[in-house]
């Protein structure tokens, strides 16, 4: 055995689990560790320019390559910067780990400088956390954090670790297993379940699967579509889903949801057997629980107990892996004809439109998602805030695998797109990535430009530029009367700031100007940003307004059809 | 789904079996608070294996399906194992104190009183009488009840603790303590009064 620092165990460890990139900031607590990090050049580290950003550079490398994002701050206000990030992760179940210091063992609890007690505070929104006392115990510590991150529901684990621990010597053992006797998630799924299931979709004359993140992160996008096809089940996704099953194939019918399709909403409150799989019936998904098809016999396939029945009644609970339930289900599926159910979606969806990109005079942001899909092909990885940009990328981009929409979903996390882009060029080095953000969730973390500066990430950052906070505008055009408060964001000129840090960037402000700018930016070897002029009054349709079924859906109102 | 349709009974007996390790008191309370579960009470001590301790929670039946409760609590790492008594041949006991107020003139026609609910004399003085009494928490409210009239000059009651009756356990599985001390071990999860491996 080999004494070492703690320091030294710690970046050890963190090669042992095969981290190649930590995304950090230092600061008192952490110096040992930043000390140390020469003596390990395996382990790139990235100096954000705010620990929130940190964060959300490991959720976007995390998601974009599957791989255990980690993210590194100091003690206090370090630690506390983590926490919008870590709470996304949650939301979003996404695997990370994140790594604080803390002040002393001799200090803690005395409110010491820069002394937050973070694990207190993370402690509801990650999946587990450690406070590691001695540098002996680092090695279980990291080991049990990254099993935990990415096995079953995977999510975000804290490790937090004192100052002195850092420089602390002890012997350096590598567990070689684990044994969480608390932790032990369910894969298999209950056969007799399984059989209930398949006679329950057997029978089903509109039967409909909605698939969510769980199939992205149980990598069985293949089983999914295996399943579909073989009893020719339509399938929509959630917002986190999308991508998961291939949305140019015959039997996708787009995502769900408050801003979903409308054809997908009305299939989902017409159909007699709704197969929910690798998703959790939120609020934004199903709208008004109450309403949400009462007919419908509820199938819900997923690896955390506590999800089943805990928004809807479930019928059919099947607890397991996605890539494990899926081929046993499929298996037990009869081939069945179900035009007719098709047809009747079809037929929805010829009468009530909603990916139409009408003739506009003003330059909308749905052209420009769509002009980006049709000249990527489909291939680049989007990365979005949060608002009514965020939609418009889920809807008119079409994703045909997974891992190419990045998006904070559960939390909503406006200033995720620019940080999380990096992380995720960072994660898949050859993809092209593109950052869709909104002007005034931009103006959240634009400080991590300098990130795409200092690692030369070709990431493409596009500004849908309409002067507002537009989701917030729209809700307050539609439910508070148009009484439009604290809405109007004054901005910098963004291309100005751009050039400040070193990067490319190109202002668009009319329809023709669009096509060549992307062309352009996909061109260019490096970070470029386009700032584009949309019109300040488009609004997201189709909407199911907040608090009502997805049986009441609106479409775009006639008087917005043209601009 | 039975326990999710509100007509289940007005409290829930869960007992857990946790990780002794600091902080999983946080945990589950924290948990409890963040799902709007209320407790009714709540007790902690060992258990019959070392590194593990029991937690006997009485959950408000009206706040929360029981089901969610147990799975949420199944979330948590260091929650090893849950059961719910609730509709188990179970025992539940509860221990209380109660100072009450007694002079010479009636002090034995209240150990008459204490003498009906078995509960113990544990310290006297001139002006009071200082019982123990254990029991359910229906029979510990009613020796309650009637001291009242005496006056109680305080009270102090354990939350529950509960067992199923017979030989079926709720603890974790008999061939199961090797197989933990072994991990222990590996894991240096020794408790030691300072600097412990903690995990909160």
């Amino acid at each position: 055995m080999v004494r070492m620092t703690g320091s030294q165990i710690l970046l050890e460890c963190l090669q042992r689990e095969g981290v190649s990139t930590i995304f950090g900031y230092p600061g008192g607590v952490v110096l040992p560790l930043y000390d140390t990090l020469p003596q390990f050049p395996a382990i790139q580290h990235v100096l954000v320019r705010h620990e929130q950003g940190a964060a959300h550079m490991a959720d976007g490398y995390a998601r974009a390559s599957g791989e255990v994002g980690v993210c590194l701050a100091t003690s206090g206000p370090g630690a506390t910067n983590l926490v919008t990030g870590i709470a996304t992760s949650f939301l979003d179940s996404t695997p990370m780990v994140a790594i604080t210091g803390n002040v002393a063992r001799t200090l803690l609890g005395k409110d010491g400088f820069q002394e937050a007690d973070i694990t207190g505070i993370t402690q509801p929104i990650t999946k587990h956390n450690y406070l590691v006392m001695r540098a002996e115990n680092i090695p279980m510590a990291v080991r049990e954090a990254f099993h935990i991150a990415k096995t079953g529901r995977p999510g975000p684990v804290h490790i937090d670790i004192p100052k002195d621990v850092f420089q602390e010597e002890a012997e350096f053992e590598w567990p070689e297993e684990i044994n969480l006797r608390g932790y032990r998630p369910t894969t298999k799924g209950h056969s007799g379940m399984i059989r209930r299931a398949a006679e329950a979709i057997n029978e089903a004359e509109r039967p409909i699967i909605i698939s969510g993140h769980g199939i992205i992160w149980g990598d069985a996008s293949d089983e999914l579509v295996e399943l579909s096809e073989k009893a020719s089940i339509p399938v929509i996704t959630t917002f986190l889903g999308i991508g998961g099953f291939p949305e140019t194939h015959g039997l996708s019918y787009g995502f769900l949801g408050m801003h979903g399709m409308y054809h997908a909403n009305m299939a989902a409150d017409e159909a007699d057997v709704v197969i929910g799989i690798g998703m959790r019936f939120d609020d934004r998904a199903m709208g008004r629980f109450n309403d949400f098809n009462p007919d419908a016999t509820i199938v819900h396939i997923d690896i955390d107990p506590a999800e089943i029945g805990k928004n809807l009644p479930t019928a059919i609970p099947v607890v397991g892996h996605v890539k494990r339930v899926l081929p046993e289900l499929t298996e037990r599926l009869e081939r069945r004809d179900r035009s007719e159910w098709l047809g009747w979606i079809d037929r929805v969806e010829e009468e009530h439109p909603s990916l139409e990109i009408r003739e506009t005079r003003r330059l909308i942001p749905q052209e420009i998602v769509r002009t980006l899909y049709e000249e990527t092909n489909g291939g680049a990885t989007l990365v979005t805030g949060v608002g009514q940009h965020q939609m418009w990328a889920g809807q008119h981009y079409f994703y045909d695998s997974p891992r190419k929409l990045v998006s904070s979903g559960g939390l909503g996390t406006m200033g995720f797109e620019l940080p999380a882009a990096i992380g995720a060029q960072m994660g898949v080095p050859e993809s092209e990535v593109w950052a869709i953000c909104g002007d005034a969730g931009f103006q959240m973390t634009m400080q991590e430009l300098a990130v795409c500066v200092d690692e030369r990430l070709p990431v493409k950052i596009a500004i849908m530029n309409n002067g507002y906070l537009g989701m917030v505008r729209q809700w307050q055009e539609l439910f508070y009367d148009e009484n439009f408060v604290s809405v109007a964001v004054t901005q910098p000129d963004f291309c100005k700031l751009a050039e400040a840090y070193g990067i490319r960037a190109l202002r668009v402000e009319s329809k023709g100007d669009v096509l060549p700018a992307i062309q352009e930016a996909r061109n260019y070897d490096g970070p470029i940003l386009i700032d584009f002029h949309v019109d300040q009054d488009e609004n997201v349709w189709p909407m199911v307004p907040a608090g009502a079924a997805l049986s009441e859906t609106i479409e775009m109102p006639e008087k917005e059809l043209v601009r | 789904m039975s326990s999710s349709n509100g007509t289940g009974p007005a409290q829930h007996t869960v007992v857990a079996i946790v990780e002794d390790k600091p902080g999983v008191l946080q945990r589950v309370a924290g948990l409890f608070r963040r799902r709007g579960f209320n407790i009714e009470s709540l007790a902690v001590g060992p258990t019959e294996f070392e590194g593990l301790s029991r937690m006997t929670i009485i959950v408000d039946g009206a706040s929360a399906p029981v089901e969610q409760v147990e799975k949420q609590l199944y979330k948590l790492i260091d929650v090893v194992k849950v059961n719910d008594l609730t509709h188990e041949d179970a025992i539940t006991r509860e221990l209380a104190l109660l100072k009450v107020r007694c002079n010479n003139v009636n002090r034995h026609e209240l150990l008459d009183v204490a003498n009906v609910f078995r509960a113990d004399v544990v310290d006297m003085a001139t002006n009071s009488l200082t019982l123990q009494v254990v029991g359910d928490g229906d029979k510990i409210n009613g020796l309650i009840q009637m001291c009242e009239p005496y006056g109680i000059r305080e009270l102090s009651r354990t939350g529950s603790i509960a067992m199923t009756r017979g030989a079926k356990t709720t603890t974790v599985h008999e061939s199961e303590p090797e197989a933990i001390a072994r991990v222990h071990q590996s894991q240096g999860r020794r408790v030691e009064a300072d600097l412990p491996f903690s995990s909160d």
